[in-house]
């Protein structure tokens, strides 16, 4: 359980996280979704008390992060910037982790095989693929079986194999109850793995909403309609829940109302159709146009205020 | 990979400990090339310029005159290399902070140890074990090794047990335990392996020679106070109106060592990772 209330980071004069609040909650999969540079990867440091925020507040199961006894065991992490030294072995690196709190050398060795670095263990961390370095920190944030599961970008650098793989555990630690919280700039990704979304664009939140729930607000039923009879096709779809907007190129963008319908309609008063074209966006368009506005948003506010 | 992907559950997790930190820091820097590369040479340098020294002054003994004679002094050939030593400890102490920040392993560190000055403590505790358990036993190998190969010369011989030599022998030990924390505190002040050797190499060699173009009687009346001079004291075997005795310069010295470590304490609590 992730609780973040207010939360804001600047840097100089630069905000990077803009009173974020939300909470993500143990046994589903939540994505946390933006653009790159939209604040993703501030906010995990804020949330592990690499940085401290300017204002507002975030605790970890009811405590902030530095509070706890054994951290490891509250939030496993693995951040997007690189945090191994490179001239340590695998297994060391680990190791001295580990024995912070503590944990057993066989653990170690049980995470090595799980993530698959079993004959690579003992070599420099520097000569590994981004791949292995990146199964690397998920032994790291695995190490003390921790009750939330906290990946920044955790596909990057796998390959296929590495991601079905990714996806697998994830939707696992999940059913095992934890609370796990996954960033991704890929929208697809994460309708594949994810239960519940937050969305962020330049620091501030966008969409806090179940992962279905956006898909159905994504896939809103629009119908590109082209008719010699626009102004009456027009007249005649209106209704309360219909919106018929005219396009540039003549055409009308209908909501409401399935082809289908539209079809029947004008057949049954005999107005001719030229094109009746069903469109769905997909996820990563509403993405995008979910992040875009508030880019533009943004940029805006910024022209206002000089 | 393994294709199930279960996380096999830990049967027990402990709490971090100040304890568990210094074993995780033992592993650290157990766990890198750079730490043996550079104790290596300390260790060389330390026992190998005293016995180039002894030997040379030992072949040399015949042509040389009563003066050169008397400034030849057999404990300061047995403590020469501790002058080089230093240069070594001074950077692998700094690296083993600043290599933290530069690889971002420093990320890894506190967010397995979130109260971080938990890690301060272990690094200058494992360091300064570490260092002075390698330079002890250097600076009495240096001391035999020097004093048999000057044997056969009756003024250069000495004994531990003369007044002020097993001292200022161990004394070189000291020094180099007490280098290596204040370039711990500097490499934790400054997060840069350059920048902290700078600072380190100008406080130590830069700085003491410029002050001789200050007028003599302000050079005495400064240079002895300096975090140089004052260390160096540690292990001289005399002293002159110009430097400290050997206690009142390893106090002062070990308070230059607490006033780094209290400014790298506040930083490292406050500053972001």
């Amino acid at each position: 359980m992730i609780e973040a209330v207010e939360l804001t980071k600047d840097y100089g004069s630069k905000r990077a996280v803009d009173g974020l609040s939300f909470t993500v909650r143990p046994g589903i999969v939540t994505g946390f979704l933006g653009p790159n540079g939209s604040g993703k990867s501030t906010t995990m440091r804020l949330i592990l008390g690499l940085d401290r925020p300017t204002r507002g507040d975030v605790t970890v199961n009811g405590k902030h992060y530095r509070d706890h006894r054994a951290p490891l065991q509250e939030v496993g992490a693995l951040l997007e910037a690189r945090s191994v030294h490179p001239g340590r072995s695998a297994r060391n690196h680990l190791l001295a982790l580990a024995q912070t709190h503590g944990i057993p050398r066989s653990r170690v060795d049980e995470l090595i095989d799980l993530v698959g670095l079993h004959d690579v263990a003992k070599k420099r961390a520097g000569m590994f693929s981004l791949g292995m370095g990146q199964r690397l920190g998920i032994a790291t944030a695995l190490l003390g079986d921790p009750s939330t599961v906290m990946l920044d970008e955790p596909v990057n650098g796998l390959d296929p194999e590495g991601i079905h793989w990714m996806r697998n555990l994830l939707t696992r630690l999940a059913g095992e109850g934890r609370t796990v919280f996954v960033s991704s700039h890929l929208m697809s990704e994460m309708a594949l793995v994810a239960d519940h979304l937050i969305v962020i664009g330049r620091g501030r939140l966008i969409a806090d909403v179940p992962v279905a729930e956006f898909i159905q607000g994504a896939g809103r039923n629009v119908v590109r309609v082209r008719s010699p009879q626009a102004t009456q096709l027009r007249d005649l779809l209106a209704g309360p829940d219909v919106t018929v907007a005219a396009l540039d190129d003549g055409a009308l963008e209908v909501s409401g109302l399935t082809a289908e319908q539209i079809g029947d309609r004008a057949g049954d008063h005999g107005l001719r159709i030229h094109e009746l074209t069903p469109q769905q966006a997909s996820l990563e368009e509403a993405f995008m146009e979910l992040t875009r506005s508030d880019l533009e948003y943004q940029a805006e506010l910024q022209e206002a205020a000089p | 990979m393994s294709a199930a992907g279960a996380l096999p559950r830990l049967a027990a997790t402990g709490r971090v400990t100040q304890l568990r930190v210094a074993v995780s820091e033992w592993t650290k820097i157990r766990s890198v090339r750079s730490t043996r590369w550079s104790l290596f040479a300390a260790v060389v340098l330390t026992i190998g310029l005293p016995i180039l020294f002894a030997a040379v002054t030992s072949s040399h003994w015949g042509s040389l005159s009563p003066r050169e004679r008397s400034d030849r002094h057999p404990v300061e050939i047995a403590t020469a290399g501790v002058n080089l030593s230093q240069l070594p400890i001074a950077v692998l102490a700094v690296l083993t902070i600043t290599a933290e920040y530069s690889t971002g392993m420093i990320r890894a560190s506190f967010t397995a140890v979130p109260k971080r000055l938990a890690v301060l403590w272990a690094k200058i505790g494992v360091f300064s074990l570490l260092t002075f358990a390698l330079a002890l036993p250097s600076v009495l190998v240096a001391f035999w090794a020097s004093q048999t190969i000057v044997h056969k010369h009756a003024e250069l011989r000495v004994s531990l047990s003369d007044p002020g030599v097993a001292r200022t022998v161990i004394g070189g030990a000291v020094y180099l335990m007490l280098i290596g924390i204040f370039a711990m505190a500097l490499g934790a002040i400054i997060r840069n392996t350059a920048g902290g050797i700078s600072i380190f190499a100008a406080i130590f060699f830069v700085i003491p020679p410029l002050l001789n173009i200050l007028p003599s009687s302000w050079n005495q009346a400064i240079s002895p106070w300096l975090p140089d001079s004052a260390a160096r004291a540690v292990f001289q075997l005399t002293h002159d109106s110009g430097s400290l005795a050997p206690g009142p310069g390893a106090l002062l010295f070990a308070g230059y060592c607490a006033l780094a470590i209290a400014i790298a304490a506040v930083l490292l609590v406050r500053r972001d990772t």
